[in-house]
């Protein structure tokens, strides 16, 4: 059960409030008709499913009923930033990168880790490219 | 006032129209139980207040309020702003959405004049007064009933006086607000208004609630 | 008779029990009493009750093991009466009172005599080890067969087969910090955290808080702990921003600190809740905590040694020893042989031989124990036999001696001849297992410590886990270690907060000696060919089964634990986990670390249904949505039907009068009559439902260019027009109509079903695609109500309470007026779903029931006749107009409706859906199309969903060619007729298709365009 902040209402609630609306940074393209039958179909149908850092778009459905986005860690369910929707995100798959090369220089050697740590990619080169202009 | 857009005074004359608020089938169907001797929760509903919802910028619409009615527009999310008897509130909903409640016979002229302030202005004005119905939830024992109905933090420390949510309320959603210490108000869709007092009247059960007898039926 | 010649096993002092009052309970039949403050646990021991359960899988008896949640075998059926069963409950979680009626959950026809005993004995070559694994492997009918067998000699509880007569409820809490476990730890933190002004919840699962404080044989500022106890808690409920809550389990923890809580509220009270005041009060509760930083203090299970034999009624886990003594007055046997891997454990031979009985010895592994409480042991005259251990339990009912001999740990082998001691009870202690499922529900994986030979916990940002819980046992050290986790969190939270040491108890020093790691104990006979050595009680898995597991090649510890069905069920793995990795670490020479560990999931007990259900049941099992003139619906006996959540009138049946007598009309014969009405006189139906959106703005209309996939750009004031809404895979979603009121301001009306998703999509488009475009949606569903008036003498009824002009030029078809109707204001759509004249009225849903009445009042003459949605969906069909959701399916576009005059391709703005059409999939030949059917033999009503052919003789599998959608029978064709989706339909009219049926029958219809009545559409014209 998350607790998602709404930057529309500037506190965090329950995710019972909220409806998830999948890929964020998802734009129709401007010009439908010169669009080829592929490309129209992949920006119907084709979303990308990471491992990782991903940005979805959610809307506050029981509150103030705004469309934003979210940067959630698809592994520990970490919610890394909401923003507006035309707003960019700032974190981005990058981020988890460093974050876990920092806490693998730091790991002692006086505990031994049951099971591999986690494996994390980020959101493809076709989302970023998807990203709408601001 | 521009004639862009339709205005219609659609409230009927209630001396010669029997009008029935929302909650009047279900005080029939389901009964009025008296409040416990205690009145540790007690629940009455506000019928036929007007209701209408604002949409558009702050600026213009906080302008045109202060003008029109002498209360400012809420400009902080979840927020409350009553008049100074009481009668007359405006709540945020969103960034762009304030929900207005006045007594019932108020709503057209507020309505009419507020457009006449607002001109040619990108804003919005919809009346759902027979849409909704404002509960009121009084009694100690009313933020234990509300806790087992929403997911909302409703501690008095955390749900101050002068907070307002829009939010879950068991499997439907309600307006919460507590415009002073010792009310709460739910404001409810009509069509979801019997299940929300038959939950009410269940969760309440166990502080003895009971229904205010004196609902606060305002009359022409 | 004397106290204890009722209760054997009862001390005549001590324990935190009420010995003024007796409390009768039954068992398995038999009645027994206990006191206030007993478990049932506690009060079956009292009463020398050995034998509480059969084991599920060799049935082998079993007695009580432990004294709190990680209890296997005492698991019983709770209930008086067959309404108030209840599962799956520890007997040591259970407290007594007086009329309590519980059994074994395992074992038919009963514990003592049990018809699979031979199984066990036998060796159980009815389910080997791997038997899960490999009867899933098998063909699944086999599994049919096991399962049942299995099932009823093994039993698993059951649940009550009448209404349980009592309520739930769940409650949503809020905190700044959630601290489960309200031992020495647990109470410190809290308290730390609530000095510093934070809100703390705590929660306990016993009946008393205090954890281990309950039963230690320490002493804090000189004083019993239960002192410290006492004034800890007082000073909590002191605090306003602390919330108690005993009786209550941690039981699941979610995402981003939100952790599920059970409260047994009266289950300590009776079989039923009692009432309060008057009031009715839940059973249980579930608490949905939401807290800003959690502290797991949820102490540490004590491992059982693995031995042979280790599972007969009399052996104990050395802990529980001590709390039987001390908490409940209670000794569970005469004759006490204790086997330990640590110093800790002495405790309970100290208790036992406190309490007056005999301890025949001491039996440590470590060949040189020297703690002060091993010191203590030996002046108290208990021998103590070293560098030994308890390698096999004699007994069949009850423990009867205990094999002890010298071992060697590393070595797994046993070095020295085996002496029998004597005695009816086995003491045992592997060490400690820090209680890691909380932390562990949250993805993190715990970490082995060589240090507590133990695994410990890691923890998600917010999450801390403090004294026994992550392995930090001395009682001094856990209290200043709960106080730095309570005073961190609060810092953490923002609250100022600082470790004050002068507010810590003083705790007496003691010094412990270090454990040694033993798990699986040698015996003198290889693991498969010695005495089963259990490792899981409650899924009777044994150390040689996790061997063979091994030899069957399964190394991750996941599949030794799928393999063998270890920490399945209701246990998770509280005693057995750990020491079953163990086992496999051995097996495969590697570290425990290097095996692994598993994860546990929630529950960490069992929650019952009631809980998770709340009040979400029976009447407020969902929402209903009335429209305002529910009551008189009810009141004229209206059927009902569910649209979504609304309830809608389906149909309304008059009494009539048959050969038979009075009765009801059927459905057939209400619609029947309704439909003549309509389409011969003037019928009314309750509209309200429909979805209305206020649409205001300067780009109102080009937004609904944009949406719909037909024109709005001429639509004046006044006139109202039908809508076609599809997505942008061009698939049509929805429709309807949508009114000009003004040039900038429209009322778009939905679906019943739809009315939020439609609003939803509006707001979609806007907010993300084209927020420039000036433009508010509202919904106005429940502020109007609607009433459609139709039928030929619609107008002449109308005519008569309204100021409106219904002149047929004046007022024409798809216009909308304003005006008064019954005296209300009103505004009037000539809009119809029916194909006749109709005129739906809009007032505020305050005066909806004035208005529908009046027009009652004057409808008699013209005799009126509601109808409800079925009549409506006959009346609507017979003219071809599509219900979105039933003719469509999110695979139909507006041409294959062929709807072609609703698709504006030479419109300015790429609508949404227009692209879509032209992909080459909506392009193909061959889409299905949709057609009318007029089955060859008009009393033939076909099926809605039955599948359509082109070729009845087709060898089976047909190749098909489409479905039907929806089917009626046709009072006014007086013929069954149908709406289909058939491949090319469009180009098939004329010809016939075939509807094999699942009897054998074959029907035949024919296609046919969909407008089966009135085709011309002049009716709605008049
Ligand atoms: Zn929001």
């Amino acid at each position: 059960m998350f607790h998602i902040y709404c930057p529309y209402c500037e506190e965090l609630r329950e995710e019972e409030e909220f409806h998830p609306k999948g890929q964020a940074h998802i734009a129709r393209p401007e010009e439908p008709d010169a669009c080829s039958d592929e490309e129209w179909g992949d920006y119907l149908f084709f979303r990308d499913n990471p491992r990782g850092i991903h940005h979805e778009m959610w809307l506050h459905a029981v509150g103030c009923r705004k469309f934003f986005n979210i940067t959630r860690n698809t592994v520990s369910y970490e919610i890394l930033e909401t923003y507006k929707m035309g707003e960019q995100p700032t974190v981005g798959a990058e981020h988890l990168a460093r974050e876990e090369k920092t806490a693998r220089e730091g790991k002692t050697d006086s505990v031994q880790v049951a099971e591999g740590g986690q494996q994390t990619v980020g959101a493809s080169d076709a989302a970023q490219a998807s990203v709408k202009g601001a | 006032m521009s004639n862009s857009v339709h205005v219609y005074d659609a409230r009927a004359d209630h001396a010669t129209v029997n009008a029935q608020s929302p909650l009047a089938y279900s005080f029939q169907r389901s009964g009025m139980p008296a409040p416990g001797e205690e009145g540790r929760a007690v629940v009455g509903e506000r019928a036929f207040l007007g209701h209408l919802i604002l949409r558009g910028g702050a600026i213009v619409l906080d302008e045109a309020l202060r003008e029109v009615l002498g209360i400012g527009l809420p400009g902080r999310p979840n927020s409350l702003t009553v008049d100074a008897d009481g009668q007359r509130s405006v709540q945020w909903l969103s960034p762009d959405e304030w929900l207005l409640i006045v007594p019932g016979d108020e709503t057209f002229g507020l309505e009419t004049r507020l457009r006449a302030h607002l001109g040619g202005s990108h804003v919005a004005i919809v009346d759902v007064s027979a849409g909704q119905t404002l509960i009121e939830l009084t009694g100690e024992a009313a933020h234990g009933v509300l806790m087992k109905s929403t997911v909302y933090d409703v501690d008095p420390h955390a749900f101050t006086v002068g907070k307002g949510v829009t939010t879950i309320f068991a499997k439907t959603s309600v307006i919460l607000r507590r415009p002073d210490e010792s009310r709460w108000e739910l404001i409810v869709r009509r069509s979801f208004a019997d299940y929300v007092y038959r939950w009410l009247l269940d969760a309440g059960e166990e502080y003895g609630i009971g229904v205010a007898r004196e609902s606060r039926h305002e009359s022409q | 008779m004397s106290q204890s010649a009722l209760q054997p096993n009862r001390l005549a002092q001590g324990g935190q029990i009420d010995r003024t009052h007796a409390l009768t309970f039954t068992f398995n039949g038999r009645s027994y009493t206990g006191h206030p403050g007993d478990t049932l646990a506690s009060a079956l021991l009292a009463n020398g009750v050995d034998l509480v359960n059969r084991s599920f899988k060799y049935s082998r008896p079993r007695g009580i093991v432990a004294a709190g949640a990680e209890e296997p075998n005492a698991v019983v059926q709770l209930g008086a009466t067959e309404a108030t069963q209840v599962p799956n409950v520890r007997a040591t979680q259970q407290a007594l009172y007086d009329g309590l009626v519980a059994c074994s959950t395992n074992g038919w026809p009963d514990a003592q005599r049990d018809i699979m005993r031979w199984v066990g004995k036998l060796g159980s070559p009815f389910m080997p080890p791997g038997f899960y694994y490999k009867t899933f492997m098998a063909p699944a009918s086999m599994w049919m067969t096991y399962e049942k067998y299995i099932r009823k000699t093994a039993g698993l509880g059951r649940s009550p087969t009448q209404p349980d007569p009592d309520i739930y409820d769940h409650m949503h809490r809020h905190c700044d910090l959630l601290v489960v476990g309200a031992g020495p730890a647990g109470l410190s933190a809290a308290l730390a955290a609530a000095r510093a002004g934070a809100r703390v919840i705590l929660a306990d699962e016993q009946e008393a808080m205090g954890g281990s404080l309950l039963d230690t044989r320490e002493t804090l500022d000189d004083q019993p702990a239960a002192q410290w106890l006492k004034t800890t808690l007082a000073a909590l409920v002191e605090h306003d921003n602390v919330t108690l809550l005993p009786r209550t389990t941690a039981h699941g923890y979610h995402d981003h600190h939100f952790v599920t809580l059970h409260e047994r509220r009266t289950e300590h009270l009776g079989d039923s809740a009692p009432s309060q005041a008057g009031h009715r009060q839940s059973r249980s509760r579930l608490h949905r905590v939401r807290a800003g930083q959690v502290i797991l203090a949820t102490g540490a299970h004590e491992r059982p040694l693995v031995y042979a034999n280790n599972d007969v009624p009399g052996n104990l886990l050395a802990g529980a020893v001590s709390t039987y003594i001390r908490r409940y007055g209670v000794v569970p046997g005469q004759k006490l042989v204790l086997s330990t891997s640590n110093d800790h454990a002495y405790r309970a031979a100290l208790d036992w031989q406190e309490a007056g009985r005999e301890v025949a010895a001491i039996v440590d592994a470590r060949t040189a124990p020297e703690g002060d409480l091993v010191a203590q042991a030996k002046a108290a005259g208990i021998r103590v036999i070293t560098g030994s251990a308890v390698i096999e339990a004699k007994g069949a009912q009850r423990v009867s001696a205990a094999r002890v001999a010298a071992i060697d740990v590393d070595a797994f082998t046993v070095t020295g001849k085996v002496e029998t001691l004597e005695c009816d009870t086995i003491a045992s202690s592997g060490g400690y297992s820090p209680v890691i499922h909380l932390a562990s529900h949250t993805g993190a994986r715990p970490v082995w410590s060589d240090d507590i030979i133990g695994f410990v916990p890691t923890t998600v940002a917010g999450v801390t886990a403090t004294g026994g819980a992550h392995g930090v046992y001395p009682l001094g050290e856990v209290l200043a270690d709960g106080v730095e986790a309570g005073v961190n969190a609060a810092t953490a939270l923002g609250f100022a907060a600082t470790v004050n040491d002068a507010d810590l108890p003083r705790v007496a020093p003691r010094h412990e000696g270090p454990a040694c790691a033993l798990f699986q104990v040698p015996h003198e006979k290889a693991t498969l060919r010695a005495p089963k050595q259990f490792v899981d009680l409650q899924n009777d898995v044994t150390a040689g089964a996790i061997e063979v597991a091994t030899l069957e090649g399964f190394e991750s510890i996941e599949h030794v634990k799928r393999y063998t069905a270890m920490g399945f069920g209701t246990d998770q793995g509280k005693l057995g986990n750990i020491n079953g990795m163990a086992v496999a670490a051995r097996c495969l020479g590697q570290s425990i670390p290097e095996t692994g560990t598993t994860v546990f999931r929630p529950n960490y007990t069992p929650v019952t249904f009631g809980a998770v259900v709340g009040r979400h049941c029976r009447e407020l099992f969902d929402p209903e949505r009335y429209t305002p003139m529910q009551a008189w619906h009810v009141a004229q006996g209206a059927e009902f039907e569910d649209v979504g959540q609304w309830k809608r009138p389906w149909y309304y049946p008059q009494k009539r009068r048959t050969s038979e007598g009075e009765g009801l009309e059927t459905m057939a014969e209400a619609v029947a009559r309704e439909c003549r009405a309509v389409r011969e006189g003037v019928g009314i139906l309750d509209a309200s439902t429909l979805g209305k959106i206020d649409i205001q703005g300067a780009d109102a209309r080009e937004f609904l260019g944009r949406i719909y996939t037909n024109k709005w750009q001429k639509l004046a004031p006044g006139r109202v027009r039908y809508g076609l809404m599809c997505g942008d895979d061009g698939m049509v979603m929805d429709d309807g109509t949508t009114s000009c009121l003004a040039e900038n301001h429209f009322l778009m009306t939905t679906t019943t079903g739809n009315a939020a998703p439609v609003l939803e999509w509006l707001e979609l488009w806007h907010q993300t695609e084209w927020p420039e475009l000036e433009v508010y949606f509202n919904s106005v569903t429940d502020h109007w109500a609607t009433m459609t008036v139709t039928g030929p003498e619609a107008r002449k009824l109308l005519t008569e309470l309204t100021d409106i002009d219904l002149d047929r030029e004046a007022f024409k078809f798809m216009d909308w007026r304003e005006g008064h109707v019954a005296g209300v204001p009103a505004r009037v759509f000539r809009i119809s779903f029916t194909g006749e004249l109709a005129f739906e009225i809009n007032v505020q849903a305050h005066y909806a029931m004035h208005v529908w009445e009046a027009l009652f009042a004057h409808g008699d003459k013209y005799n009126l006749t509601p109808y409800g949605t079925e009549t409506m969906h006959v009346l609507r069909a017979e003219k071809g107009f599509i219900i979105v959701g039933q003719d469509t399916d999110g695979s139909v576009t507006p041409e294959d409706l062929g709807m072609y005059w609703a698709i504006g391709y030479d419109k300015p703005f790429p609508w949404v859906g227009k692209r879509a059409l032209t992909r080459s999939d909506t392009r193909r030949e061959g889409r299905k199309h949709l057609v009318g059917l007029k089955p060859k033999d008009a009393s033939v009503v076909l099926e809605e969903g039955a599948p359509i052919v082109f070729d009845p003789k087709h060898a089976i599998p047909m190749p098909m060619a489409g479905h039907v959608t929806s089917s009626y029978y046709s009072p006014t064709l007086e013929s069954g007729f149908a709406l289909a989706v058939v491949k090319g339909g469009h180009q098939r009219l004329g010809e016939s298709v075939y509807l094999p049926m699942a009897d054998g029958r074959v029907h035949e219809a024919e296609i046919v365009g969909t407008q089966f009545v009135d085709p011309k559409g002049e009716r709605q014209h008049v």
